[in-house]
């Protein structure tokens, strides 16, 4: 928890410097709080499991993860995937479960000059976010399980 | 409540240094050389550029009188704006020392019309000021970009800069981002372009539309899932004037291709 309790407070002072409204003031009720030990979240968010089949179709969907946007992924049949990330094949042999869900929640911890979005960011951290998506995470907990699932198979 | 204290200033201030520092001053690109060879080849032939047809409005526009108006803009610019400075066209948005603000392209259309012609005033972005909008910045079109970026404008560069490299939305990006990180890789099928200025008003492949610059900038910021600046606010007018800034050189394209 360490690392977490004083990450959020120095990045809220860094939006509020640069003099730009937070989206929300209070943390949702159903948001699960997570920990980054060792730049890394060991445990599931929200002690969720998560579903392979579920994460290939999120992964892919261009409402909900739409990772293909940035990132090549082991997938027949998609033509337009981005460059921006690195391909994601292999993934799991390079990463544990615990390291891909810390990239996947929120890889600001890890560099925070990263393009990425958090999937599961802290909302009160978001900048600006349309009415619609105020205290809303971009992907649910159980999405995000769902993903580090899928991609856990990349091996 | 947030309490500042010296480490997070200082770290804030090195989070902020970053970009700066990574930042090569590579060469401005237009957008043309990152959209499909056949969405140049669209662009470059007057029959196939859909955007045509709204430099086509908008001639009708300025050589006629409208209903509501006392003259055309033609009995003072010439017919079909041979009268026209298009060097001063490309210095748009620019500073009115007057004013004390901002006035792109479209706002001095709109003051000319209604203070000239007795007009009456057109929302921003009209489908009427867009139209003229597109049409005058056409009769500019090979003129080299070229803003001010001394005396008062220095100012508010720095601010629209700070916008270009503030994050947006939930999807959490800012400008700076995709247009000065990743220019020339993948979004899906597309690529991402400098994000620059000189083809505006462009017609967009994505909407169908023929779009502005400010408008442009609004529909990323949704994009982003972020609330888009409103339409005259200082926040659009200073991040459109700092886009077009890096324009400065590249040649007016107007109506451009766009994805």
């Amino acid at each position: 928890m360490q690392l977490h309790k004083t990450f959020i407070p120095v990045l809220l002072a860094c939006s509020s410097l640069s003099g730009v409204a937070n989206g929300q003031d209070s943390l949702p009720d159903d948001y699960c709080r997570w920990e980054v030990v060792d730049y890394a979240i060991g445990e599931p968010l929200c002690g969720l499991a998560g579903n392979t089949q579920r994460g290939r179709e999120i992964v892919s969907d261009s409402s909900r993860g739409n990772c293909l946007a940035c990132h090549q992924l082991p997938i027949p049949g998609v033509e337009a995937y981005g460059t921006i990330g690195p391909p994601l094949a292999g993934i799991a042999a390079r990463l544990s479960v615990p390291q891909i869900r810390l990239r996947v929640v929120d890889t600001r911890n890890i560099n925070p000059m990263s393009i990425m979005p958090g999937f599961y960011r802290d909302p009160r951290l978001i900048n600006r976010p349309d009415k619609k998506y105020r205290g809303r995470t971009f992907l649910t907990a159980q999405q995000v399980e769902d993903v580090i699932a899928y991609l856990a198979t990349l091996k | 409540m947030i309490h500042f204290n010296k480490t997070s200033l200082l770290f804030c201030g090195l989070l902020l240094a970053i970009p700066a520092a990574a930042a090569v001053a590579g060469e401005a690109k237009s957008g043309y050389e990152y959209i499909r060879p056949e969405s140049r080849a669209m662009q470059d032939d007057d029959f196939e550029n859909p955007g045509l047809l709204t430099v086509e409005q908008g001639q009708h526009l300025f050589n006629n009188k409208q209903s509501d108006a006392s003259k055309a803009c033609a009995e003072c610019h010439g017919k079909d704006g041979t009268g026209l400075n298009t060097e001063n066209i490309a210095r748009y948005p620019v500073y009115s020392e007057n004013a004390a603000e901002i006035v792109t392209l479209q706002k001095q259309i709109s003051r000319c019309r209604v203070d000239n012609t007795a007009g009456k005033t057109l929302p921003t972005d009209h489908p009427d000021l867009v139209a003229l909008e597109t049409f005058v910045r056409n009769r500019a079109i090979g003129e080299a970009v070229n803003v001010q970026t001394d005396g008062p404008m220095t100012e508010l560069l720095q601010k629209g800069e700070n916008l270009y490299r503030t994050r947006y939305g939930l999807i959490d990006m800012a400008c700076y981002h995709c247009h000065d990180l990743y220019p020339g890789q993948m979004i899906r099928g597309q690529k991402i372009s400098q994000g620059q200025g000189n083809g505006f008003p462009a017609y967009r492949l994505d909407s169908g539309e023929i779009t502005n610059l400010h408008q442009r900038i609004q529909q990323c910021l949704t994009l982003m899932r972020a609330e888009p600046f409103a339409a005259d606010s200082e926040d659009i007018k200073l991040l459109g004037l700092y886009v077009m800034s890096r324009s400065n050189g590249l040649t007016i394209e107007t109506p451009a291709v766009r994805y």
